[in-house]
């Protein structure tokens, strides 16, 4: 039926028959339409616009090398560290595989935050664009998961204690925690059953879902169309002959040799680190992990990577104190301000309801759940930034003083709290940490009201140039 | 939790000890000199290759620092039949938990997690300790369970504690010195009235040993270049294959950017 009536492919020389042939049995080149070459971008993408390709093209490093890493490597506890150091040694190319696969872990975080701030510093969240950061933020936490299991796998001092603490979290819920930390494990400690298991969802289960919403967040992009650094749609001013948008490119050619060059810049940056710093400065690759794994011997400081300290701050930085002080008078303040700003009655009783079972939550249960918590939303947080944003305009570029200025403070805080994550605990480090958490959720619960407040910039009709 | 828990508590002392850490001694040594890496193994071989394993390493790798198969098997293949195989030791972890108290660690790649300037200081740092069950003590590992293994040829040390009233004091002295020191500071209960707070540790030949002090460095030296280079024996490989590959890439760049604005030179 198909057959009949689709047009003959034209325009690829000597493969035009083979198309043809493929085409109408595939929807070959309605793909090749609606994602590439009819497929219309902003014109005016600028340098944050590199970052989401490049994630794309770190996910396939990271499977083509994940791949070569898995033909050699022995996910048995007896094994798992020699495996590692055999690869490094023995196999032919190994350490540069190996090198790739450890240090594209680190640069796909890189990007994935670069990525993320981009569409902060653009609102790329807002409305149309709201299911499309949804899918994001899902790809984000299957990364972190993804992390998290392949950090287990060369079972180093670091892999192992890093997995007992973070497994050992789960184990600080209510009630059922110790039994479902347990499960997690499938033993009492960190053992071989929880790195054999840590390694099917590494190498299976997580990099599956992972593609998949990949491709839900490709189809949900191209289905609203990108937004550009200037938050206008392009689809408001359209050619009137061809409904093409009047600023817009095709994406092939056009983006697709601008992402080229953005892959050969970053391919210079990332063989900088994998052949000349693949430690990259004790970040990527900590000094304590070429200590194969000893369940007897915990290491003075455990650390989690670079790319999870600053939630991991968050959690050490909830103690008794700052839940007593600063966690109580916060949750009745910002109760408050909701009862004040929100004249509807039943949101209002129910704001009061989970402020009243937060305060009995506080002071019944301990500090470390509340950490867990505190760090759980710290991620999860990032859900909920298209429905906090209040500001007319989504470009920081129309944007005024208030929203500018917090974001400066938000990055600055991202930082600082990273940076507390890797180092050990000191009475000032904690009250730094402290502060650095209440910056850190002033930032996103007190959005709707600076938002709001700030002086926006009117929007132009059209992109702007660069 | 536990575990969590056990960390945070162990955190907090550790910050509190790293203030009186050891300053270690920057090991000059070089990956690319092949005579201070067969020294190296020699040394490595007779000295350390007896309690501590280097498992991930096979002899046959030795001919990538210069040595041919015939010296590796005359000279350096003790605990071993054929060149093919890896440096395993015959002591059993039993045996070394009853001899020792500890196992000794695999020495693969402790370059890597202890970093050459530790162990530099580290085999040099040994002194005499009556208190101790081997009889030796560690400035850079306080209570380590190895004993010396090199004490006849770097003779033994003593360790000269010396009290000061400020560090401000100690630290000038130590500044002064040639080899490894610390100052440990003391709380006012341990230094009682009008005692010193700070202690500057240093160390001092009592005997000397089959070596001359340089001498003994310099052995030092080789086998912690030794110990570096085995902790990654493809590192040279690496940065070589490293600079052709950034050239490379670098004419990647240039030639997709050329591509780049080909194409966009239409669009404004």
């Amino acid at each position: 039926m198909a057959a009949a009536e689709k047009q003959p492919v034209s325009g690829a020389g000597p493969f035009n028959g083979l198309l043809t042939w493929i085409d109408q049995r595939f929807p070959l080149m309605d793909l090749w339409y609606s994602h590439l070459s009819k497929y219309h971008a902003p014109k005016n993408f600028n340098f944050w616009y590199y970052f989401g390709s490049l994630a794309l093209f770190v996910l396939v490093l990271q499977i083509v090398t994940g791949i070569f890493l898995t033909m050699n490597y022995k996910p048995d506890a007896a094994q798992a560290f020699a495996s590692v150091e055999y690869i490094m040694r023995e196999v032919p190319a190994g350490w540069w595989i190996r090198y790739m696969h450890s240090t594209g872990a680190s640069f796909f975080f890189i990007c994935v935050y670069l990525h993320m701030f981009r569409g902060l510093l653009y609102g790329s969240y807002r409305r149309p664009r709201e299911l499309l950061w949804i899918v994001g933020m899902l790809i984000f936490l299957c990364l972190m998961a993804e992390a998290f299991f392949g950090y287990l796998l060369p079972w180093g001092q670091m892999s192992y204690w890093g997995a007992q603490v973070i497994v050992n979290l789960f184990g600080a819920i209510p009630w059922i925690g110790p039994d479902l930390a347990i499960w997690i494990r499938g033993d009492y400690v960190v053992s071989d059953a929880t790195l054999n298991r840590f390694f099917a969802f590494h190498v299976i289960a997580v990099p599956l879902v992972l593609l998949g919403l990949v491709g839900a967040h490709l189809l949900a992009l191209h289905e609203v169309g990108s937004s550009n650094p200037d938050g206008v749609e392009i689809k408001n001013s359209k050619d009137p002959k061809s409904g093409i948008p009047l600023d817009s490119v095709p994406f092939h050619p056009y983006y697709t040799v601008k992402d080229t060059f953005g892959v050969a810049v970053f391919l210079v940056v990332f063989s900088i680190v994998v052949f000349f710093m693949p430690e990259g400065g004790g970040y990527f690759l900590e000094a304590n992990n070429f200590i194969a794994a000893d369940p007897l011997k915990t290491p003075p400081h455990i650390a989690p990577v670079w790319y999870f300290t600053p939630y991991y701050s968050i959690l050490r930085a909830t103690t008794d104190e700052f839940v007593r002080w600063f966690l109580t008078p916060g949750i009745i303040a910002f109760a408050a301000l909701i009862a004040w700003s929100v004249k509807n009655t039943a949101i209002r009783a129910a704001v009061g309801a989970i402020a009243a079972v937060l305060l009995i939550g506080f002071f019944t249960l301990d500090a470390k759940v509340w950490g867990v918590v505190l760090m759980g939303v710290s991620v999860m947080i990032f859900f909920l930034l298209p429905w906090l944003d209040r500001c007319p305009v989504k470009s920081i570029r129309y944007k005024g003083p208030i929203t500018k200025a917090a974001l400066a403070i938000f990055v600055v805080t991202f930082f600082v709290l990273g940076y507390l994550g890797t180092e050990s605990v000191t009475a000032g480090r904690t009250i730094a940490a402290q502060v650095g958490t209440a910056v850190y959720f002033a930032f996103f619960l007190l959005m709707p009201w600076w938002s709001k407040m700030d002086k926006c910039k009117p929007e132009p009709q059209r992109v702007t140039g660069k | 939790m536990k575990a969590l828990v056990l960390a945070l508590v162990l955190a907090a002392p550790l910050a509190a000890a790293a203030e009186e850490a050891v300053r270690l001694d920057a090991a000059p040594i070089d990956p690319r000199d092949v005579a201070s890496l067969q020294a190296g193994a020699r040394t490595f071989v007779n000295y350390c290759l007896n309690c501590h394993s280097a498992s991930s390493m096979r002899y046959l790798k030795l001919e990538e620092i210069g040595l041919t198969e015939t010296q590796i098997k005359d000279n350096l293949l003790f605990t071993a039949d054929k060149i093919g195989e890896l440096m395993n030791v015959a002591l059993s972890r039993k045996d070394a938990k009853d001899w020792l108290g500890t196992v000794p660690p695999d020495l693969s790649v402790i370059a890597r997690a202890r970093g050459a300037d530790w162990l530099y200081t580290y085999l040099r740092s040994f002194y005499r300790d009556s208190e101790s069950a081997s009889g030796w003590n560690n400035m850079v590992y306080e209570r380590v369970a190895m004993p010396h293994v090199l004490w006849t040829l770097s003779g033994q040390q003593e360790l000269v504690p010396q009290g000061f009233k400020t560090l401000e004091q100690a630290e000038a002295i130590a500044r002064q010195q040639k080899s490894t020191w610390k100052i440990e500071t003391l709380t006012p209960e341990q230094a009682g009235k009008d005692g010193d707070r700070f202690v500057l540790k240093t160390l001092r030949t009592k005997t000397p040993g089959s070596l001359s002090q340089l001498e003994y460095d310099l052995l030092v030296r080789d086998l912690v270049n030794y110990m570096t280079w085995m902790a990654e024996p493809n590192q040279l490989e690496r940065r070589q294959a490293g600079y052709i590959v950034v050239l490379v890439l670098l004419v990647l760049v240039v030639l997709t950017y050329l591509l780049y604005k080909e194409f966009w030179k239409d669009v404004h």
